[in-house]
C-alpha cells in the first residue's frame, strides 16, 4: 500500500520536526519518518539547550536569530513552558588572544544585526558570581541568546505540528529513496511505500547513510561529545559561559545553570573523536570536573547527577549543509548541523518550508548559497 | 535529648547494642544528641524527626524511604550541603537543617588543585558485599587470583545484617538455622582471612563505562577499577506501590524498616500497617514485634500469602491478623502517616466498595517485592565486558540462594580465568535451582504418636527448601522423605507407628534450630494426660520465667487457652531461642505450638472513607510526578517512556528512575498498552550523585 504526501521528512530531530510544524502550518502535507521511538531520540536529547546567534558566519547568525525569536515566543503563542530562559551567552577571556579574537569577531557579528558587546571584568564576575579573577579579562555578553529544555521544545514543536496537520512514523526505518527521471518521487522504508515530490534528508549524524540512497556523499561526519547534569541549586548564574582555553584533553568548556537550577556541563575533547559510538566513558567526568571547579570553585560542592554522549554531525567548516542538489530534483538537504541542530532547528524549518513552496527572500537565498554543499569549505566558521 | 529517652530499641531479644561514643548536633537550631557515625537518618528518626525537608515542586514533606542510598528521599543539609542522611554518618558538631526547596551552593570559594586518578587493575571486582559478593569473594579466593570486593556500607553483609531470623535453605551449603546476621559475622570473618580478598567498605560504586573501567567512590576518592572479570551483587531495591499518600514520610519499604530497626536499632514506629504477604512482609511483620513495635495488620491482595506458610504461621501465632483479598486504597496524613484505608478486592483486583477498614497506625510498610538492582549488569553487557550477576541483583529469590549462586559465580569466574580445570558440578545446578524454588501447596497430615515417650510434633506442611532439623537429630529420627531439601521433614515415630519404638531423647534441638519455629516437643514420661509441652521462642528479651501465664495458640492462632509456665531453658548453640515448657491437656498437646504476643486486634477506626482518586498517587518520587499525569500522556498515545520522561521529568531525579520505571510499566499495562510495544527508559551513569570534587582526583584537605 502506498501513500502520498507532498513532502517527506527522514528524521523526527531537532530540525527535523520544526521543519514539519513550518510545512505543515504552510498547507503542505508533510510526513517524517524516523527509526526511534518517537521524537528527539536521536541526537535532540542529547543537545544541552543553549541558544545563541552568537556566530561568525552570517547564516548561522540569522538563522538563530529566527530560531529565537520562535522559542522566545513559543509559551505565550502556544502556552507551553519550554523553558525558555533568555540568559544571554558570555565568552569569557583569560588572555590577550582570546581577548583579541572576541574583539574581532564582535565588528562581522555586529555587521550581521547580533547585539553584543565586549563587557569588562567586573561584570563578568556579576554574572557568573564566584569565577576565579586571577586574569581574567572580560568577555562578550550577547544578551538576546538564551537557553530552553531540549525535550520540551521538541514534544511542544511535535504536538504542534501534528494539530498542523504533519504525520509521522516512527520506529521505521528509510531503505531508499524513490526516484524517477531525475526526480525524487517518494521513499521506501522497511515497513511500507511513501509518495512525495519532495524528500528532504534531516536525518542528522545518519545524514550521510540517506545522501548515499540518491548517490551524493555528503562531507558530514560525526564526531561526539559528552555532557553531563547536576542536581539543582538555586539558580545563581543567568548566562550560558563559554571558556575558549584548552585544558587537559579538552579544546574548551562550556555550561549554564538551566531554569531549574541545574547545571548542564560540556566541552570539546581535544583530539576530537571521531564516529558514532555513544557509549559514556570514563574521561568525561574528571575533565569536566577540572574545568567547572577550576573556574568557579564552589562547584566543587555541586553532586553530578548523570552524563551522556551524543555526536556532533560536523561539515567540514562548522556551517550546516542545506539546500537542493544539482543531481536530484526535488530532494532536499538540511544536514551537517555541527551540534547546533536545536538552535538552527525552528530557524530553519521556517527556510525550509519557504525552499519547498519557492518562497525564498533575498536574505535566504543568500543564507542558501552560504550553506550550499557546493561552497568552497575552506572557510571556517571560528565559533562552532 | 538523652539517649535513653530517644526512640531506640534497648531489649531486643535477638540482638545486643554495640558500644558507643555520643555525639552532639543540632537540628533546625534544636540540639541533639546521637551515636557517633551511626547513620544521620537513624539519629534523627531515634530522636522523633521523620520530616526531613519539603519538596521543592510541591511542598510535600519528605522522609526516608530506601535507607539505602538508593533514592535522595531522605537529603538534609549537612554544614549547608545536602546529603542522603542514610548514607553520612553522625559527626560530633553537625549543624543539621532540612531541605526547604532547592538549596543554595555554599559559597566557598576555596580552589582546590586537580590530581590524578587512580586507576587499581585486578583480577576480579566484585561489586557488593552481601550474601553472593561474600561467597563469590570466598569461593574464589581459595585460587590464585587478585579480588577486590566493595560495599557502600561501612559493614560487609548486605542484607543479612538485617535478619534477626534463622535461615532456612541447606545446612551444608547455605548456613540454613544461623540467624542471617551471625551469618554475615561468619563470612566476614573467613573473607578477612584472605590476604587476596582487598575489600573496600563505604565505597559506592557509581557507573561502569564503556572503556571497561568501573567508578568507585573508594571511601571519599574518586578511583577507577579495571578489573578482568566483573561480578556484579548489587542485590535488589523494594517495589512500590502507587496510591495516594504513598509518598508520606512514614510510607517505605519493609527492607528500609529492617535496617532502621535491626541494624541501627532504631524504634523507627509504634505501630505499623504491613503491605504484601511475601517473606519480605511476613518477615518484617515478625521483626516488628521482636523490637516492640506493633503490627495492626498484613494485607495481602491474593487469596493467601505467597510467603512460607511456617512465617506467615508464626505471625498469625503471634497475633497479628492477616487480611488476605486485602489491598491498601490511601495512606493518611499532613506532614506524616496517622491511618491507612484497606478494603476487600474482587477477583479482578478492584476495591469492593463499602468493605473499606480505617486504622490508625504510624508507620505503613510496603513489602510487595524486589526487583534486581541490575543497572551496572546491563551496562557492563552493553559495553561488553567480562561480567556475571549473582543474588537478587540476577533474579530474586532467598537469601540462601543468593549465597549459594555467589559460590557458583566464584566458581564460574574461577573457570573462565583458566584457574580451575573442571566444569561446575552438575548437582550444583540442581542445588541451585530447589532454592530458588518457591514454596509448594500446603499439605494436611496428621500425626499420630503413641503417647507414651518424647516426640517432636512437626508442624511443617509446606514443600520449602529447608533442612537443619534433618541435621541436628542425635538419633537420626528426622528426615526429609526420599532425601533432598525440598520434601516435608517426618518423624520416624509419626510416620511408622506401628513398628517404632520411641528412641527420641528429647533433647529439644530440633524445636531450637528450626527456622520456621515450627517443631515442638510433647513428653508423655511424667503423665499421659498432662504431658509437657516445649515451645520455641524468640520474641522476649527476659528469662520467660516458671509461673507465667501465657496464652497457648495453636498453628493459625487459634487460642488454645491461658496457662501456666512450666519452666524455661536455653541450648548452648541456640542462645537466642528459649524453649518454654507447659504442661498441657493431652488433647491440645499436639496442637499447641507458640503464645500470643498481640493480644488484642486492634480495630478500625470508626470513620467514613471518602475516596481519594488513585491518580493522586505519586509515580515519580523526585519529581513529584502522578499517576493521573502519566495516565493522560499514555492516552494521547504515547508509548515511548523517553518521551514520557521529555515531557513530565518522570525518571530524571535523583535517583534516575530507580522506583517510577516498574510502576510506570505497571501503567501501560493497565492501561492495555502491550509491553512489547513500549519502549523504556535508557539507563545512563551516574547511578548516584556524585559531587564534583571527587573526579578532581584529589582528597580535600
Amino acid at each position: 500500500m502506498s501513500y502520498k504526501f507532498d513532502a517527506i521528512i527522514i528524521g523526527a530531530g531537532s530540525v527535523g520536526v520544526p521543519s514539519a510544524l513550518a510545512l505543515a502550518r504552510d498547507g503542505i502535507k508533510t510526513l517524517v519518518i524516523d527509526n526511534t521511538p518517537s521524537a528527539g531520540q536521536g541526537q535532540n536529547k542529547k543537545a544541552i539547550g543553549g541558544i545563541r546567534a552568537t556566530h561568525t558566519a552570517p547564516a548561522k547568525i540569522h538563522l538563530c536569530l529566527d530560531s529565537i525569536k520562535i522559542f522566545s515566543t513559543w509559551e505565550e503563542k502556544y502556552g507551553d513552558d519550554i523553558e525558555w530562559f533568555q540568559g544571554g551567552y558570555t565568552f569569557i577571556a583569560y588572555n590577550e588572544e582570546h581577548e583579541q579574537f572576541m574583539q574581532d569577531n564582535l565588528v562581522i557579528q555586529k555587521k550581521a544585526g547580533l547585539e553584543i558587546d565586549w563587557v569588562d571584568k567586573e561584570r563578568i564576575q556579576d554574572l557568573v558570581p564566584g569565577i576565579v579573577a586571577r586574569d581574567l579579562r572580560g568577555g562578550t555578553l550577547s544578551s538576546k541568546d538564551g537557553n530552553a529544555s531540549p525535550l520540551k521544545s521538541i514534544y511542544a514543536f511535535y504536538r504542534q505540528s501534528v494539530v498542523e496537520g504533519a504525520e509521522y512514523r516512527f520506529k521505521e526505518k528509510v531503505t531508499s529513496i524513490i526516484t524517477e527521471s531525475g526526480f525524487a518521487k517518494g521513499v521506501k522504508t522497511d515497513k511500507g511505500v511513501y509518495e512525495a515530490d519532495t524528500v528532504i534528508n534531516i536525518a542528522g549524524a545518519g545524514a550521510k547513510a540517506v545522501g548515499k540512497m540518491v548517490g551524493i556523499d555528503l562531507p558530514v561526519y560525526p564526531d561526539s561529545h559528552e555532557s553531563g547534569i547536576s542536581e539543582p541549586v538555586k539558580k545563581f548564574i543567568d548566562p550560558l559561559v563559554v571558556d575558549l582555553r584548552p585544558g587537559t584533553g579538552t579544546n574548551n568548556f562550556y555550561f549554564y545553570q538551566n531554569q531549574e537550577g541545574k547545571f548542564i556541563l560540556c566541552l570539546t575533547p581535544e583530539p576530537i573523536i571521531p564516529g558514532t559510538n555513544e557509549m559514556e566513558t570514563s574521561a568525561f567526568l574528571p575533565q569536566v570536573a577540572e574545568r567547572i571547579v577550576q573556574l568557579i570553585p564552589r562547584t566543587k560542592h555541586l553532586k553530578m547527577r548523570r552524563t551522556w554522549r551524543g555526536l556532533y554531525p560536523m561539515s567540514p567548516d562548522g556551517s550546516p549543509i542545506v539546500g537542493k542538489i544539482k543531481e536530484l530534483e526535488g530532494y532536499i538537504n538540511a544536514v551537517g548541523m555541527c551540534g547546533q541542530g536545536y538552535m538552527l532547528g525552528p530557524g530553519l524549518g521556517e527556510l525550509i518550508s519557504r525552499l519547498v513552496q519557492d518562497k525564498l527572500t533575498e536574505k535566504d537565498e543568500r543564507t542558501l548559497k552560504e550553506m550550499s554543499m557546493y561552497r568552497d569549505f575552506g572557510k571556517v566558521e571560528k565559533l562552532r | 535529648m538523652n539517649l535513653k529517652d530517644q526512640r531506640r530499641i534497648i531489649d531486643h531479644p535477638i540482638l545486643t547494642e554495640q558500644e558507643y561514643k555520643l555525639v552532639n548536633f543540632k537540628f533546625e537550631g534544636k540540639k541533639y544528641q546521637a551515636k557517633e557515625n551511626e547513620m544521620l537518618s537513624s539519629a534523627l528518626i531515634a530522636n522523633g524527626i521523620q520530616i526531613f525537608g519539603f519538596h521543592a515542586k510541591d511542598n510535600a514533606p519528605q522522609g526516608i524511604f530506601c535507607a539505602n542510598g538508593q533514592c535522595a528521599q531522605c537529603t538534609v543539609l549537612v554544614n549547608g550541603v545536602p546529603v542522603k542522611s542514610c548514607m553520612t554518618p553522625t559527626k560530633e558538631g553537625m549543624i543539621v537543617e532540612q531541605v526547604q526547596g532547592i538549596p543554595s551552593l555554599p559559597e566557598d570559594d576555596s580552589e582546590l588543585q586537580s590530581g590524578k586518578i587512580p586507576i587499581y587493575e585486578t583480577d576480579v571486582l566484585i561489586i557488593g558485599g552481601g550474601p553472593a559478593g561474600l561467597q563469590a569473594a570466598l569461593t574464589l579466593a581459595q585460587y590464585k587470583t587478585n579480588i577486590i570486593l566493595i560495599d557502600d556500607k561501612d559493614h560487609l553483609g548486605g542484607k543479612l545484617l538485617l535478619q534477626t531470623h534463622k535461615f532456612f535453605g541447606s545446612v551444608e551449603d547455605s548456613y540454613a538455622g544461623t540467624r542471617g546476621n551471625d551469618i554475615a559475622k561468619k563470612l566476614e570473618k573467613e573473607v578477612e582471612e584472605y590476604k587476596n580478598i582487598d575489600v573496600w567498605l563505604s565505597s559506592p560504586a557509581i557507573a561502569v563505562y564503556n572503556d571497561k573501567l568501573v567508578g568507585v567512590l573508594k571511601e571519599e576518592e574518586y578511583v577507577l577499577v579495571k578489573p578482568r572479570k566483573l561480578l556484579i551483587a548489587t542485590g535488589a531495591r523494594e517495589k512500590m506501590l502507587s496510591f495516594p499518600g504513598n509518598t508520606l514520610p512514614g510510607v517505605y519499604g519493609a527492607g528500609a524498616f529492617q535496617t532502621l530497626v535491626n541494624r541501627d536499632l532504631v524504634k523507627s514506629s509504634e505501630k505499623i500497617f504491613l503491605i504484601g504477604g511475601g517473606n519480605v512482609g511476613l518477615i518484617t511483620g515478625y521483626h516488628a514485634i521482636q523490637a516492640g513495635i506493633e503490627v495492626v495488620g498484613l494485607v495481602e491482595a491474593l487469596p493467601e500469602c505467597g510467603g512460607y506458610k511456617v512465617h506467615e504461621d508464626k505471625l498469625r501465632r503471634l497475633g497479628v491478623p492477616i487480611y488476605t483479598r486485602h489491598t491498601i486504597l490511601a495512606a493518611h496524613g499532613k506532614n506524616h502517616v496517622d491511618s491507612i484505608t484497606i478494603a476487600q478486592i474482587d477477583e479482578n483486583f478492584k476495591p469492593i466498595q463499602g468493605t473499606e477498614k480505617i486504622f490508625a497506625v504510624d508507620t505503613v510498610l510496603i513489602a510487595i517485592g524486589l526487583d534486581p538492582v541490575n543497572e551496572f549488569h546491563l551496562k557492563a553487557q552493553e559495553f561488553e565486558m567480562d561480567v556475571w550477576a549473582a543474588g537478587d541483583a540476577l533474579e530474586i529469590a532467598e537469601a540462601s540462594s543468593a549465597m549459594f549462586n555467589g559460590k557458583i559465580a566464584g566458581m564460574e569466574i574461577a573457570i573462565n580465568l583458566g584457574l580451575v580445570e573442571e566444569e561446575i558440578p552438575v548437582e550444583w545446578k540442581e542445588k541451585s535451582r530447589i532454592l530458588k524454588s518457591h514454596p509448594g501447596p500446603v499439605i494436611e497430615r496428621k500425626c499420630q504418636i503413641e503417647k507414651v515417650g518424647v516426640h517432636p510434633i512437626i508442624h511443617c506442611n509446606q514443600e520449602i527448601p529447608c533442612n537443619p532439623c534433618t541435621t541436628v537429630c542425635s538419633e537420626g529420627l528426622i528426615n526429609i522423605k526420599g532425601g533432598g531439601l525440598l520434601g516435608l521433614p517426618q518423624y520416624e515415630g509419626c510416620e511408622n507407628l506401628v513398628t517404632y519404638t520411641s528412641s527420641c531423647i528429647g533433647c529439644g534441638q530440633c524445636v531450637a534450630v528450626c527456622p520456621g519455629l515450627a517443631i515442638t516437643l510433647v513428653d508423655y514420661r511424667k503423665s499421659e494426660n498432662t504431658p509437657r509441652v516445649t515451645l520455641p521462642a524468640e520474641i522476649y528479651n527476659k528469662k520467660i520465667e516458671k509461673g507465667e501465664i501465657l496464652t497457648v495458640v495453636d498453628e493459625d492462632g487459634n487460642e488454645l487457652g491461658d496457662f501456666e509456665v512450666y519452666g524455661s531453658r536455653i541450648l548452648a548453640r541456640h542462645p537466642k531461642t528459649q524453649l518454654v515448657t507447659f504442661e498441657l491437656p493431652a488433647d491440645i498437646a499436639t496442637k499447641a505450638i507458640s503464645f500470643k504476643v498481640q493480644k488484642t486486634i486492634e480495630k478500625a477506626i470508626e470513620e467514613q472513607y471518602e475516596e481519594i482518586i488513585p491518580d493522586e498517587a505519586i509515580i515519580c518520587r523526585c519529581e513529584r510526578v502522578t499517576a493521573g499525569e502519566i495516565r493522560s500522556y499514555i492516552h494521547k498515545g504515547i508509548k515511548d517512556m523517553n518521551e514520557l520522561k521529555s515531557i513530565t521529568k518522570v525518571g530524571m531525579g535523583a535517583c534516575g528512575g530507580k522506583t517510577c520505571t516498574k510502576l510506570i510499566e505497571r501503567i501501560f499495562r493497565e492501561e492495555g498498552v502491550p509491553q512489547e510495544e513500549v519502549t523504556t527508559f535508557v539507563q545512563r551513569p551516574l547511578f548516584v550523585e556524585v559531587p564534583l570534587k571527587y573526579f578532581l582526583g584529589t582528597k580535600e584537605e
